[in-house]
């Protein structure tokens, strides 16, 4: 029975009779929900993290890039888009608008005690326990590529998926631009410091983590907004996964960040802070 | 406490980032203390000018494989060497985009996370680091008995006038001019290395050479498109400037990449750098806060920029630059 239906599948193939047959990939598209970047900030009353109640929430624009590129090589190549993320009930609607713009059906990893009082920050985990949480999701997928954002708009630790194929025993790269299917494998377009580049050449199944700018992000049709609700959205607990281990490294305080001038700030009207502005740069700074 | 520094090579010499590490693991131990490591295939030019400095020695770990960085060959060189370093108690980095690229697979070989990217350390030792893309900052302590896994931001660790100054003086501390030097070799083996990088290349030769300008007008994501990019490039007109922008300006393709300020664009210090409804994310900061007087236009009062900036006006950019571009102009007649 098990043979006989994995034979139907892999003669069932989306293309047949081309030149040269693309190759399906399954890609999981690692993505974190965090603060709109022009959302008002407020430090929670005890310090150890923001104040959530009545943030807003966007997709880690880094990980939309990665959704994008995942969209992308499925349109070229064939195959399956599934998004995961970490994070208490309200990360659905970032899953759901990845599932708007093209991704095929989500893991949302259920976690509630990610920021234990207030609800976020990650004070429960640190960048090694996430890792460990979406590597027990990914490994029984098994998929060819694992995609996410270089690093987090809010912690910006930058570690989740070199973590990630650390734990998966895969290869990776970071800061890519590009990605390209090969006969071995992958060709990646990766930034280098200053304005350099290089191309590295992988085999699959590997991690990548995108740098924005490579694609120029789509937005969410409608019919995309509309199929997304029929689309699987399967919830797991991160107690589930068994991977609690204590932290190594915790957030012990946050605060605003100390000032490295004193900034004169001009006030009045656009014309008078524009006068005074020009008289400063003048006769102050002596810069005009 | 036993500091384990890695640094790294640039051109064939030791990148200058390494040094701002090198201020920092004097924060956390005597010179004594400090194992200055370099990694490559032929590290002996590295090892002298590592041994120059105030550390208490320096490891060469040198193998063929380790010619071209991998992330593969050197976290598992480094490993290996941690393995043979009892007592180690902090691994500091440079945070480069190649330690981005390695240093935390390399911590989590040992069930250690990476404290990235730091710009101050106080007793406890607490790391403090950037949150938020720069809006808030954070202190970070770390727990257990492995090595602490450290990179330091670039510039945090030495004064702005003089590059050089603390490590000058720290040098007629300790060992400094003749740490001994060892040699360590690791065992790889080809098939280890994954992945097969190509040589660095550059996109297109750069026609605009920013870091020679005096005065930079430089827009930002508050811009909110590319139709409104000629209120800026009248500013900078009249201001005799040349036009700069943040990444999202240029990933957007709304100005060409060669105009990106910041770590993956150019370094600027020009005389006057005006930043128009650029929020100032620790990327971009990076690449411009050496200039001599910078001026930030933001309607958010919060903005991470306005920490930089010596003047600043807080209001909507859509007012205030045209009314500025008018006021350059007037004074100038």
């Amino acid at each position: 029975m098990t043979a006989g239906g994995e034979d139907a599948a892999s003669t069932a193939g989306p293309e047949t009779g081309g030149t040269r047959e693309p190759q399906n990939m399954k890609i999981v598209v690692a993505i974190k929900q965090v603060p709109d970047r022009d959302a008002p900030v407020r430090i929670a009353a005890d310090a150890k993290w923001i104040e959530e109640r009545e943030l807003q929430w966007a997709m880690n624009e880094p990980d939309a890039y990665a959704l994008e590129e995942a969209l992308q090589l499925k349109e070229k190549h064939g195959g399956e888009v599934i998004v995961l993320s970490v994070g208490p009930e309200r990360v659905g609607s970032t899953i759901r608008e990845a599932l708007a713009k093209g991704a095929d059906r989500a893991i949302h990893i259920v976690c509630d005690d990610l920021g234990a009082s207030t609800g976020g920050g990650f004070r429960n985990f640190d960048a090694l326990g996430v890792a460990r949480l979406l590597a027990a999701a990914v490994k029984p997928e098994n998929p060819d590529l694992v995609l996410t954002g270089l690093q987090s708009e809010d912690l910006g630790l930058g570690q989740t998926g070199v973590i990630l194929a650390e734990l998966l025993g895969l290869p990776h790269a970071t800061l890519i631009l590009h990605v390209e299917k090969t006969d071995a494998g992958l060709k990646v377009k990766r930034e280098l410091e200053e304005g350099w580049f290089q191309s590295i050449e992988m085999p699959l199944p590997a991690v990548l983590t995108m740098q924005s700018g490579g694609n120029k992000l789509r937005y969410a049709t409608l019919m995309g907004i509309k199929r997304a609700k029929t689309k699987e959205l399967r919830a797991v607990s991160a107690a589930e996964l068994g991977t609690a281990a204590a932290p190594v490294a915790t957030l012990e305080q946050i605060s605003a960040p100390k000032k490295q001038k004193s900034t004169q700030i001009l006030g009045g009207s656009a014309k008078e802070s524009a006068a005074a502005l020009v008289e400063k740069l003048k006769t102050e700074a002596r810069v005009l | 406490m036993s500091v384990l520094l890695v640094l790294e090579e640039s051109g064939g010499k030791i990148k200058r980032a390494s040094w701002g590490a090198l201020a920092a693991a004097s924060k956390l131990g005597p010179a004594q203390e400090i194992t200055a490591v370099v990694i490559g295939a032929e590290t002996q030019t590295l090892a002298a000018e590592a041994a120059a400095k105030p550390v208490g020695k320096v490891v060469r770990v040198e193998h063929p494989l380790l010619a071209t960085y991998t992330a593969d060959g050197f976290s598992l060189a480094l490993h290996q060497l941690l393995q043979n370093q009892n007592g180690t108690k902090c691994v500091l980095f440079p945070h480069t985009y190649q330690v981005r690229d390695y240093a935390s697979a390399l911590a989590c070989k040992l069930g250690q996370v990476l404290i990235g990217d730091v710009i101050a350390i106080e007793d406890g030792p607490l790391f403090t680091r950037q949150l938020l893309q720069g809006r808030l900052t954070g202190t970070y302590r770390h727990s257990g008995d492995g090595p602490c896994f450290v990179s330091v931001q670039a510039g945090a660790f030495r004064p702005d006038s003089n590059p050089d100054s603390n490590i000058d003086s720290l040098e007629s501390q300790g060992n400094a001019g003749n740490a001994p030097i060892e040699l360590f070799t690791p065992t790889l083996d080809p098939a280890q290395i994954r992945t097969q990088p190509g040589a660095p290349f550059r996109e297109s030769a750069q026609t605009v050479d920013l870091g020679s300008a005096q005065r930079i007008v430089s827009v930002g994501r508050g811009i909110k498109g590319a139709e409104n990019l000629p209120l800026v490039e009248a500013l900078a007109s009249a201001l005799g400037a040349e036009l700069a922008a943040s990444r999202p300006i240029c990933d957007n393709g709304w100005l060409p990449m060669e105009r990106q300020v910041g770590s993956s664009g150019q370094t600027v210090a020009p005389k006057l750098y005006l930043a128009v409804g650029i929020s100032g994310a620790i990327q971009h900061l990076v690449g411009m806060k050496g200039s001599q007087c910078i001026v930030a236009i933001n309607k958010d009062p919060d903005a991470p920029i306005f920490e930089v900036a010596d003047y600043g006006i807080v209001g909507d950019l859509f007012e205030v630059v045209p009314a500025l571009t008018e006021a350059v102009r007037a004074a100038k007649e």
